[in-house]
């Protein structure tokens, strides 16, 4: 800075950023690539001005100055353009030559990033890196009263049920009598979560699709996908491979006409409908997909102009009353695929979700509850939504879970967990620990583009882009020149591997407590945590 | 692990052939405790099959209040076994009176509905129970007609001698008998095996790991007497319970529901359409444990089903008139020892071997084969 510069309230140094750029001269070989990378153009090529004052021994000659330049990397300091740590610069630099540092007292730009009045938006997650769930122990170990199994050799059925299961009596009489059942798919228990088409690139998407169908054909894997909301492609909705997918409805109903009139020509039944009611991640608020990713691809599959912002209402506007969304959208929806689709309702985790679960628990057609923890993920929200709304997801799937157990329904109608599982890479664990809670599946998204596609994203604030259309992956970007970056076929493939890998840890979290035959929905106590206050709130054992 | 021994037989045998046949298996249980549950009896208890025995053990004040209380019911007694012992052997604990003793229901008994009788039997016991349990006067271990339950602590051959077991009018047709081995749970006679409820009966050796889940829906049913759970091989016998009074299945579905058959098994199976359906409505039943579990039917049918990945021993054999299912082939041995051994069976992952009550044949059914025709 200029010494005849004005201060301003907003004018900051590099050390008032949370993320320096370190940068090398001597290594640096101006190619310019970091620059052109960077999704933020927080670095841009500079001329530094150097003086170097040249004494030399003796009294004769007076010391003199000599100026001289140099070019080089000057991080921008203007909040706008600040750092947002995502090391896209390092990554492309030739001679490593250039870093971003994470400086935790550089808490400044968290007072200026509200410039012209607008709250901050992003996308990601929480920020925060703490879990209760990492803390979760399993202490029930098969040792000697009963032979431990053995997770690479013995039998395991590792599979959910979704759907509304009736009590076994009125079950086996619908039977014999041919009556109506509600629909149940049995599936497996890690199901990838809700992000729609226009969050996502297509890329990214046709990517999950590819991995999902690929375990269900090839590897006998039966893992579903829920679209978000956000349409579905046609292609999709008429093709077999319907039958993997979660078709999600929210209040903004994009892509809902292109779904229903392509329902005579479907092949395949959907897997589930969820209707979304709410989100971990910005509790009480709709969808946000800012004008500058709607291009046309998005706008024809969601049934709106291109080019406008997309900002769905936080609530169904149809809809007044609990029984109005729960029963006549249950219903309708049911009633569009003859009642052989299971329909479910997903909420933000909330004091309030026991009282949305009984009510669910007296509506035949309910086919289960998602909730979704504070810990979930988003492609945009006021940072004050993802930082501070929300409920932790642990309680409120055991009070759930708990409730059902005192109306006899458990296991009839699933609860599905979701909300920052595996966020600090856990996912196994995550899975098992809220699925021995209550949970009959989990679904997860962050760990999905984090595994799946390398993004950089982190519970400390690192790149949290997502809504700028600029994710610098090819995640969450719309604009081809961006997304291009990420190959599909690739996606696929480590959707693939962590599926499998999350396979082979969960038989061995499984095997050592001798569970194998079926899911261990509920089964808390084998879980143990080093923390009194916890313990006792989730009804596990302290153990220290 | 426990060691189990069952006797089924045509003519009345003393308990104590079950419990000589627990003792040759001696290694593999502790003597902590032994439970015995004896139906088909002979001698006065015989003489009115219909009339319910209320089995326990009571406190002399106890017995007071048990009188109280069956009076108040309408409740006449008919004939007793009241067993009075004053020096227990090392290990049991001294205690007032173990009694098995029938009773004439009231008048308007016979006019009842059958299932009303049934679930008046089962009020009875549990409240006898409960208030045992808070006074620590009264333990009732079963109310059934023809069915005399004991339990007590210790060696099974020592106590089974301290209460002269051998005599005749405790001979039965029908012997379940396990010898303890005292794992998880403190020694508490209500822990014992074998566990009834209105005329089934089971025991269980093994760990049942899925244990808390299904202890958790089985209370959640509302069926008076789904409860207690001292030990967590008692859900057997309240799923088996499940599986003949609440679905109506035979026995030879009981398997289905603890260990349903893989996607793959079931995919040629005659009642495909059936059994996949069962795996969903009763998978909170689904047990994952090693067990082997031996048990009778109100009927008289006695049985034996072993787990998933059969990781407990069992077999069956006899001849004509008696059969025997046993943990071990000694215990076998020391009962029939007579028998074609080549006719020795040992279930298997997918088998459930049962002798009917007029005890001709073992038979085997395979979870893989059709299930009998429904009535
Ligand atoms: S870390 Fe990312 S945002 Fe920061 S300078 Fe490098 S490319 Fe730009
Ligand atoms: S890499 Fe992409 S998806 Fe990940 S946080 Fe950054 S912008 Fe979002």
């Amino acid at each position: 800075m200029q010494p005849t510069a004005g201060i301003t309230p907003s004018t900051l140094s590099v050390k008032d950023l949370p993320w320096q750029v370190e940068w090398n001269k001597d290594t640096c070989t101006l190619c310019g690539r970091c620059t052109s990378v960077c999704p933020v153009s927080a670095i841009e090529l500079a001329v530094h001005r150097k003086r170097v004052v040249e004494t030399t021994t003796g009294l004769l000659q007076k010391p003199k100055n000599a100026y001289s330049v140099f070019h080089g990397i000057r991080q921008r300091t203007d909040a706008a353009y600040a750092c947002i740590g995502c090391a896209m610069c390092t990554m492309v630099c030739p001679n490593n030559a250039i870093r971003p540092m994470r400086l935790d007292e550089g808490t400044t730009l968290r007072f200026h990033n509200n410039r012209g009045g607008h709250a901050r938006t992003r996308g990601g997650r929480r920020n925060a890196p703490d879990s209760l769930l990492d803390q979760i122990k399993f202490i029930r170990i098969s040792m000697l009263t009963d032979p431990a199994l053995d997770a690479g050799r013995h039998e395991f059925e590792l599979r959910t049920l979704l759907g509304r299961v009736l009590p076994p009596e009125q079950g086996l009489k619908a039977f014999q009598e041919n009556g109506w059942v509600p629909a149940v798919r049995e599936i497996y228990p890690l199901v990838i979560g809700s992000m729609s088409f226009g969050a996502l690139s297509p890329n990214m998407w046709e990517g999950l699709q590819m991995g999902v169908a690929y375990l269900n054909e090839e590897l006998g894997m039966p893992v579903r996908m829920c679209t978000g909301e956000g349409g579905c492609p046609p292609r999709l909705l008429r093709s077999r491979f319907l039958k993997y997918v979660i078709l999600q409805i929210a209040s903004g109903y994009f892509g809902w006409d292109e779904i229903l009139h392509a329902i005579p020509q479907m092949k395949e039944d959907p897997c589930a409908i969820e209707i979304k009611y709410g989100q971990g991640a910005k509790p009480g608020d709709g969808g946000l997909l800012m004008w500058h990713k709607v291009n046309k691809l998005i706008a024809s599959i969601r049934g709106v102009p291109p080019g406008v912002s997309l900002p769905s209402p936080p609530t169904h506007q149809t809809q007044y009353s609990i029984e109005e969304s729960v029963a006549k959208m249950i219903q309708s929806m049911s009633m569009a695929w003859g009642f052989r689709v299971p329909v479910y309702p997903k909420i933000s985790a909330t004091t309030t979700s026991r009282a949305v679960l009984n009510n669910l628990v007296r509506n035949p057609y309910a086919a289960g509850l998602a909730i979704d923890g504070e810990d979930g993920g988003t492609g945009a929200a006021y940072n004050v939504s993802m930082n501070h709304m929300g409920h932790p997801i642990a309680s409120n799937i055991r009070d759930c879970y708990h409730d059902l157990v005192q109306q006899g329904c458990q296991n009839e109608i699933p609860l599905i967990a979701g909300g920052g599982i595996g966020k600090n890479g856990n996912l196994a664990h995550n899975a098992a620990a809220l699925i021995m809670l209550g949970a009959s599946m989990v679904q997860v998204g962050k760990y999905v583009m984090q595994a799946g596609a390398g993004c950089v994203g982190s519970e400390i604030d690192r790149c949290n882009i997502c809504n700028l259309g600029r994710c610098p992956k090819g995640i969450t970007s719309q604009d081809p020149r961006v997304y291009r970056r990420l190959d599909p076929e690739k996606v696929a493939e480590r959707v693939v591997d962590f599926y499998l890998a999350f396979d082979t840890e969960l038989r061995k979290i499984f095997a050592p407590l001798g569970r194998s035959t079926s899911l261990p929905v509920g089964m808390s106590d084998a879980l143990g945590i080093a923390n009194r206050d916890a313990a006792d709130r989730l009804g596990i054992q302290y153990v220290v | 692990m426990c060691r189990l021994f069952a006797l089924t037989s045509t003519e009345p045998v003393s308990p104590m052939v079950a419990i000589n046949a627990l003792n040759v298996m001696k290694e593999g249980h502790d003597g902590s405790g032994v439970g015995l549950y004896l139906s088909g009896l002979s001698g006065p208890f015989a003489e009115h099959p219909e009339y319910p025995i209320l089995s326990g053990i009571f406190t002399e004040k106890g017995l007071k209040r048990l009188d109280g209380i069956m009076d108040d019911l309408g409740f006449r007694p008919f004939h007793s076994v009241s067993i009075i012992k004053s020096s227990p052997p090392v290990g049991t604990p001294k205690r007032g009176v173990y009694l098995a003793r029938a009773y004439e229901p009231p008048k308007a008994w016979a006019d009842l509905p059958e299932a009303e009788r049934t679930a008046q039997l089962v009020q009875a016991r549990v409240a006898i129970r409960q208030q045992g349990e808070a006074e620590r006067d009264m333990m009732a271990f079963s109310f059934w007609p023809g069915v005399v339950m004991i339990k007590e602590v210790g060696d099974p051959l020592t106590v089974g001698e301290y209460l002269g077991l051998d005599r005749p009018d405790l001979h039965a047709r029908r012997i379940l008998c396990q010898g303890r081995q005292n794992t998880n749970y403190a020694i508490n006679l209500y822990a014992c095996h074998p566990f009834f409820i209105e005329g089934v009966c089971t025991m269980t050796n093994g760990e049942n790991t899925a244990f808390i889940p299904i202890r958790e829906y089985l209370s959640s049913r509302n069926v008076p007497g789904y409860m207690g759970y001292q030990s967590d091989s008692e859900v057997f016998t309240h799923i088996m319970h499940f599986t003949h009074y609440k679905l109506g299945l035979p026995v030879e579905a009981y398997k289905h529901v603890i260990t349903p058959l893989s996607d793959a098994e079931m995919a040629g199976h005659p009642d495909r359409d059936m059994l996949a359906r069962l795996k969903v409505l009763c998978r909170k039943m689904i047990i994952d444990g090693p067990n082997c579990v031996i048990g009778c039917l109100p009927d008289g049918t006695m049985f034996m089903a072993q787990d998933r990945k059969k990781l407990r021993p069992g077999v069956v054999g006899g001849k004509p008139g008696m059969y025997a299912f046993s943990s071990e082939l000694c215990g076998l041995d020391a009962a029939i020892p007579d028998r074609d051994k080549t006719l020795d069976f040992q279930p298997m992952h997918l088998d459930t071997a049962y002798v009917r009550p007029e005890c001709q044949e073992v038979t085997i059914c395979s979870q893989l084969q059709a299930l009998p025709r429904q009535r």
